[in-house]
């Protein structure tokens, strides 16, 4: 049996009086790409946004590796006001900032990338380094982790030019043209070295040729660096070609789950999109 | 590309010429000579810049706190030195305050960097939870109220109130100032060169992809301010000792904007700019411009606004005048180099020749 990696259980996030993740349960296991997709407004962000700490979730709970990450049960105003189901059900309150939660092995890119612009693309990467490095401010600034910090040099390096990014790595992040700066985003959440990466909208703007390019990448860096892939994708043929498994969301809601194939006859899904037809 | 031995031999060659220079300048200008004043404070405001820079430029804290760091520097320094003899003297309506103990001068200076630093990890829990316009604005109302409390009668035994603090060592060579901001100087620029200081700096461009990183924003929030306050507050000691009487009154908001002005005219992000920079703005407002506050006759024509505080007017102008041309400051976020001087003269050479 493959272990299992995310699980998900009624996860919810209401902000004010709107529901926008709705009960939502799902869960990774390990060496799967699963996809999160559905129309705009879905709450396939906010889900992300909720797993990776930015938001403390209304209700719900989160367990990464077996262990319980994240947990909440509606509180003070929201008592009153939360209009989802299962609200008794998780008593324990356990949040994590998003600096933790990368630390626990999920790592993630944004759907406006988001990198550091005034940074190289070598030190962009590098960045991502400090997190696992055992250095202090004093032995950092005196160079008394040199070992440490040439090892985070050339592992660095290593990465970028395993991602063919080696030739550019002095130019600015930001003079990148638009496809590589999406592949020295999803590098640099590799850097973090995390076993679960989460790819907001990875082919957002890209044109068939880079989609398809990109596809390619994500089964290559799935296998290479042994991480487990859940992405938020509206390219359809990007997301039925790689994926394992697929949620669909609608409204917060989780409408259907399934292999490709099978969200592709979907009745729910097809309503979803095309919108519902007349006396059918 | 030169090698780094290489570099560093001419690094270590320039500072030790610098100082030799220094030394000789001091042997035979008169010690009244202005450039001494500007050598001395210039040096000060450097080190005070540059720790302002490593927040504002580098981080990307918009704090105006500086002038209260400086201040609390200024009074450990000044406390903790004036000899057991003097107290009597400086302490005349405290009888001769409660320290009981001198130190000297080194243990002294790190003390107030120490203290401020002290300061600083206190007060950055709440205020560092503020952005931009607001830390802004929280830090600005702190330094004042360092101000008022170290003014306050009941601190009296300890601050002597709002009366001078005076009598205690002061240095007499340029030589001094140099040192030990040069020495502060380097530690920002190893620290900032460091992993750390590629952590500031993704914490400036994106604070939420900083933290997706696994950076702990609090934390090195937190570590950047306290860092700074440190070497402001050793700034602070190093102006007590240049000016050999201190005063809380005088650590106005007016001098966080001094150095603000020289931070942003250096280069928002450039060391080499703010310590450019500071020496530029102390020459200019102590020296250059001088003139035009004395009444001036070119035969018996009289020079028109040329009169006391006309000084100041001009070089308020100046000031806009480059940052409407600079945007960016003198040095933008680039470093002078050896290397960037270098490259300098070869395209300049190149030009000429093609010229030709």
């Amino acid at each position: 049996m493959t272990q299992n990696i995310l699980t998900v259980e009624n996860l919810s996030m209401q902000f004010g009086g709107v529901l926008a993740v709705n009960n939502l349960s799902l869960n990774v296991n390990q060496g799967e790409i699963v996809a999160l997709i559905g129309p705009n407004g879905a709450g396939k962000t906010t889900a992300f946004n909720c797993i990776t700490g930015v938001y403390e979730p209304t209700n719900g709970c989160v367990s990464f590796l077996g262990e319980m990450m994240i947990s909440n049960h509606p509180k003070g105003k929201m008592k009153k006001l939360y209009a989802g189901e299962n609200k008794d059900l998780y008593k324990k309150v356990i949040s994590h900032t998003p600096d933790k939660i990368t630390k626990l092995g999920i790592a993630r890119t944004f759907q406006n990338i988001r990198l550091f612009k005034s940074l190289s693309v070598f030190e962009n990467v590098l960045v991502a380094k400090h997190l696992r490095a055992q250095q202090t401010v004093f032995s950092a600034t005196f160079r008394l982790n040199h070992l440490e910090e040439k090892r985070a040099r050339e592992e660095s390096l290593d990465l970028l030019e395993e991602q063919g990014l080696l030739a550019v790595k002095d130019t600015l992040a930001t003079s990148l043209p638009y496809g590589l700066q999406r592949r020295l985003e999803i590098s640099r959440a590799l850097a973090t070295n995390p076993t679960l990466l989460l790819l907001d909208e990875p082919a957002a703007g890209m044109n068939p040729q880079e989609t398809q390019e990109l596809a390619e990448f994500i089964v290559q860096i799935k296998n290479k660096y042994n991480v487990t892939i859940l992405m938020i994708e509206h390219h359809m043929d990007l997301v039925m070609k790689i994926s394992d498994r697929i949620y669909v969301l609608d409204f917060g809601k989780l409408i259907a789950e399934g292999t490709p194939s099978e969200i592709q006859n979907n009745i729910h899904v097809i309503d979803a999109y095309l919108g519902v037809v007349e006396g059918a | 590309m030169m090698d780094k031995n290489k570099k560093i031999l001419i690094s270590i060659s320039l500072v030790v010429g610098l100082f030799a220079l220094l030394f000789i300048l001091e042997q035979v200008m008169p010690s009244s000579s202005m450039l001494f004043v500007v050598l001395k404070k210039g040096a000060i405001f450097a080190l005070v810049a540059v720790s302002m820079n490593l927040l504002n430029g580098f981080t990307g804290l918009f704090s105006l706190g500086q002038a209260g760091f400086m201040l609390i520097g200024a009074y450990t320094y000044a406390i903790l030195t004036i000899p057991m003899a003097d107290r009597a003297a400086v302490y005349q309506y405290f009888d001769g305050g409660i320290i009981g103990f001198t130190l000297s001068v080194p243990i002294a200076l790190i003390l107030a960097g120490i203290i401020a630093a002290i300061f600083a990890f206190l007060i950055g829990f709440p205020v560092l939870r503020l952005k931009s316009d607001y830390l802004a604005i929280a830090t600005l109302g702190f330094a004042e109220i360092i101000r008022a409390f170290f003014q306050w009668d009941v601190l009296g035994p300890i601050t002597n109130s709002s009366n001078l603090l005076r009598k205690f060592p002061t240095f007499s060579t340029v030589l001094y100032p140099f040192a030990v901001a040069g020495i502060c100087i380097f530690v920002i620029v190893l620290l900032i060169n460091s992993s750390y200081g590629r952590v500031f700096k993704a914490i400036r461009d994106d604070e939420i992809a900083a933290e997706a990183m696994g950076i702990n924003l609090a934390k090195q929030k937190q570590l950047a301010f306290i860092t700074s306050s440190f070497f402001a507050g050793v700034g602070g000691g190093l102006l007590a000792m240049y000016q050999s009487s201190i005063q809380a009154s005088a650590f106005k908001a007016s001098m966080t904007y001094e150095i603000l002005l020289i931070v942003v005219i250096g280069g928002v992000g450039s060391i080499t700019g703010s310590v450019l920079s500071s020496f530029l703005f102390i020459a200019s407002s102590e020296w250059w411009l001088r003139f035009l506050d004395a009444e001036t006759y070119i035969g018996s024509f009289h020079v028109p606004l040329m009169r006391s505080g006309f000084r100041k007017v001009v070089f308020s102008i100046i000031i806009m005048i480059v940052v409407l041309f600079y945007r960016k400051g003198i040095m933008g976020t680039k470093e002078f180099s050896i290397e960037g001087i270098g490259r300098f003269f070869r395209r300049l050479f190149a030009k000429k020749k093609e010229a030709q």
